[in-house]
């Protein structure tokens, strides 16, 4: 099977993030980048996918020549090959899920596998906007991955796993009070959450191969998706601070004070 | 007119979400600045059960639609049919609270009717045409003023942020419709509840949660909720590690919590946690690091071993209250 899985480059998530003065946006210098924690989920969920039915996981970047560190990376984990959408301006989730579904009509893949947001931008939009473009199911917040395959592990709840006919995909979601269970024909859209898997590193080797990997270049005007962003970002702030607390010496006081002072017990 | 049009959520039970009264009330501010009417509407097998409580809760106009295909969630069913009410009734703005449906729902329906979205929202500015959106990004770290330039704008909001609808509001008309169901290529399988005896724990008042300091160990803090009437909540570690189930987790990528009080033992704070709980109006933080981040936050801090203040706290608070 063929898998797409996307690789935004975010802020390091340990990033201590600032505000410019003036708002416009948030203060670069010094950060770190990295692939979005969520899409490296992906990546991995791609290669174990490969790993058990066989077919090629090829990874999708949008943005200027320095996502190709978050390719190369993908790369590097097992991807078999990259598409870059070369694209330096502002970006909405229209324009993102506008461009995978091109990108996607293109690589025909069983499977999108996304992360279920951005640590930047927190939209958790992209994966739905896609499958409604492309008219496919979706299945978001999917949980940790198990397979049909062996006898042993069909007793376990299957997570994210490929019917027997290679025609269907099994997800169980992580949803407000449960789990729970959906069965979507494929393709289909699969968004993960944090407990999918566990990624791996990239190995030396892995690192050294994936020098050699294709990265094709594409652009928004070749794809022919108008990418004007309809999501503007007016200003930016920071969250107003918290009143400076104070450190209690004892479970005395602190009962005290949640009592007289706060009033909440 | 313009239309603010709030899609209500109905639980396995039957009853109404709840944080569909914040939605209402959050659709209500909306309506007010943008000079538009508030409807909502209800997709269900049985609409009836809950068709007289959203009557009273300030909408103008409760629509309703009822198909055994609505019996369980479907993003593939329900976004074609609140695209399609939402086109014939020309509305302006679509929203919904930011629980797990509406998550996964909204962009779909935003895809269908060609509009831009934004998640999350907090707070609206501004009036008439030019209402704009409060959201977080970053891990709640910045909070952006956003414009949405679509005709039709999506949103989803924080239900933490605005007040729970009141009953008593007047009597909506309520209007049936018919969409036309899609069933789309997902089948429903089944649904797992996680069912706890506590308060739910983004609508309860008091939250205790734990991290990795408890090493696992939950009684300490279940017994403390117990005495709290509160529900429990945990880090991410937690549930990563498997000691608690992950609809407990508190953060950026789980639940965002605003509780009176919000009781923090043996987490360090990270930047992810925060995010999901700096909004309580009482912190307190139990934590043997007296460098740990939580403190920063936090109204009241104590350094010390959690398993020897979990208890003493419960005993004091069991005393004090007599």
């Amino acid at each position: 099977m063929k898998i797409l899985v996307t690789a935004k480059r975010v802020e390091d998530p340990e990033s201590k993030i600032k505000v410019k003065p003036d708002g416009s946006g948030i203060v670069q210098e010094g950060l770190k980048y990295k692939i979005n924690p969520f899409d490296e989920i992906g990546v991995e969920e791609g290669l174990r996918l490969v790993a058990k039915h066989g077919g090629e996981v090829v990874v999708v970047s949008i943005g200027g020549k320095e996502v190709q560190e978050q390719l190369r990376h993908a790369l590097a984990m097992g991807a078999n090959r990259a598409v870059w959408v070369n694209h330096t301006g502002a970006l909405d989730q229209i324009g993102v899920a506008g461009l995978l579904q091109k990108v996607a009509e293109k690589e025909k893949p069983d499977l999108v596998i996304l992360g279920k947001q951005a640590i930047d931008d927190d939209q958790n939009q992209v994966g739905q906007y896609l499958a409604e473009f492309l008219g496919w199911g979706q299945a978001t917040f999917a949980s940790k991955v198990e397979s049909l395959e062996s006898e042993q592990e069909k007793n376990k709840v299957p997570a994210l796993a490929v019917g027997a006919d290679g025609k269907s995909v099994r997800v169980v979601r992580e949803v407000d009070n449960g789990l729970a269970t959906l069965e979507c024909a494929l393709p289909a859209v699969v968004t993960t959450d944090l407990r999918l898997n566990l990624p791996r590193y990239a190995s030396l080797p892995g690192i050294m191969k994936a020098k050699s990997k294709p990265i094709e270049e594409l652009t928004p005007a070749k794809l022919g998706v108008d990418v004007t962003p309809k999501v503007q970002v007016l200003k930016m702030a920071s969250p107003p601070p918290r009143k400076a607390g104070i450190k209690v010496p004892d479970v005395a006081t602190l009962v005290d004070k949640l009592r007289n002072e706060a009033k909440v017990v | 007119m313009p239309i603010v049009l709030i899609v209500a959520e109905q639980q396995p039970d039957g009853n109404l979400r709840k944080a569909t009264l914040n939605a209402l009330t959050a659709g209500k501010q909306l309506a007010d600045k943008a000079g538009a009417e508030l409807h909502t509407v209800l997709l269900s097998k049985d609409p009836s059960k809950v068709t007289e409580e959203l009557k009273g809760l300030g909408a103008k106009v409760v629509h309703t639609a009822a198909a055994p295909e609505f019996e369980h969630y479907l993003a593939e069913t329900y976004a074609p049919a609140i695209a399609e009410l939402a086109k014939s009734i020309g509305a302006n703005y679509v929203g919904m609270a930011s629980t797990a449906q509406g998550k996964d729902l909204l962009p779909r329906v935003a895809a269908r009717l060609q509009a831009a979205m934004a998640t999350d929202v907090m707070a609206f500015n501004g009036s008439g045409a030019d209402v704009t959106f409060s959201r977080p990004m970053w891990a709640g770290n910045v909070f952006a003023e956003v414009k949405l330039t679509t005709p039709v704008k999506v949103f989803t909001l924080r239900a933490t942020e605005f007040a729970a609808a009141q009953a008593g509001q007047g009597a909506a008309e309520v209007k049936a419709f018919s969409p036309k169901v899609e069933t789309g290529k997902t089948k429903f399988v089944d649904f797992k509840e996680v069912k706890s005896a506590r308060p739910e724990l983004t609508e309860a008042r008091v939250v205790v949660s734990g991290g990795r300091g408890t090493k696992g160990d939950f009684k300490e803090i279940e017994a403390l909720a117990d005495e709290l009437g509160a529900a429990v909540g945990a880090s991410r570690a937690v549930c990563d590690a498997g000691w608690v189930p992950n609809d407990l987790q508190v953060g950026q990528t789980g639940k965002v919590v605003a509780p009176q009080l919000y009781i923090a033992a043996g987490i360090s704070g990270a930047i992810q946690h925060l995010a999901g709980m700096k909004s309580s109006k009482t912190i307190v933080a139990i934590n043997k690091d007296p460098e740990a981040p939580i403190f920063q936050v936090a109204d009241y801090g104590l350094v010390d071993d959690l398993f020897k203040v979990l208890p003493a706290l419960r005993e004091a608070i069991h005393k004090a209250k007599g």
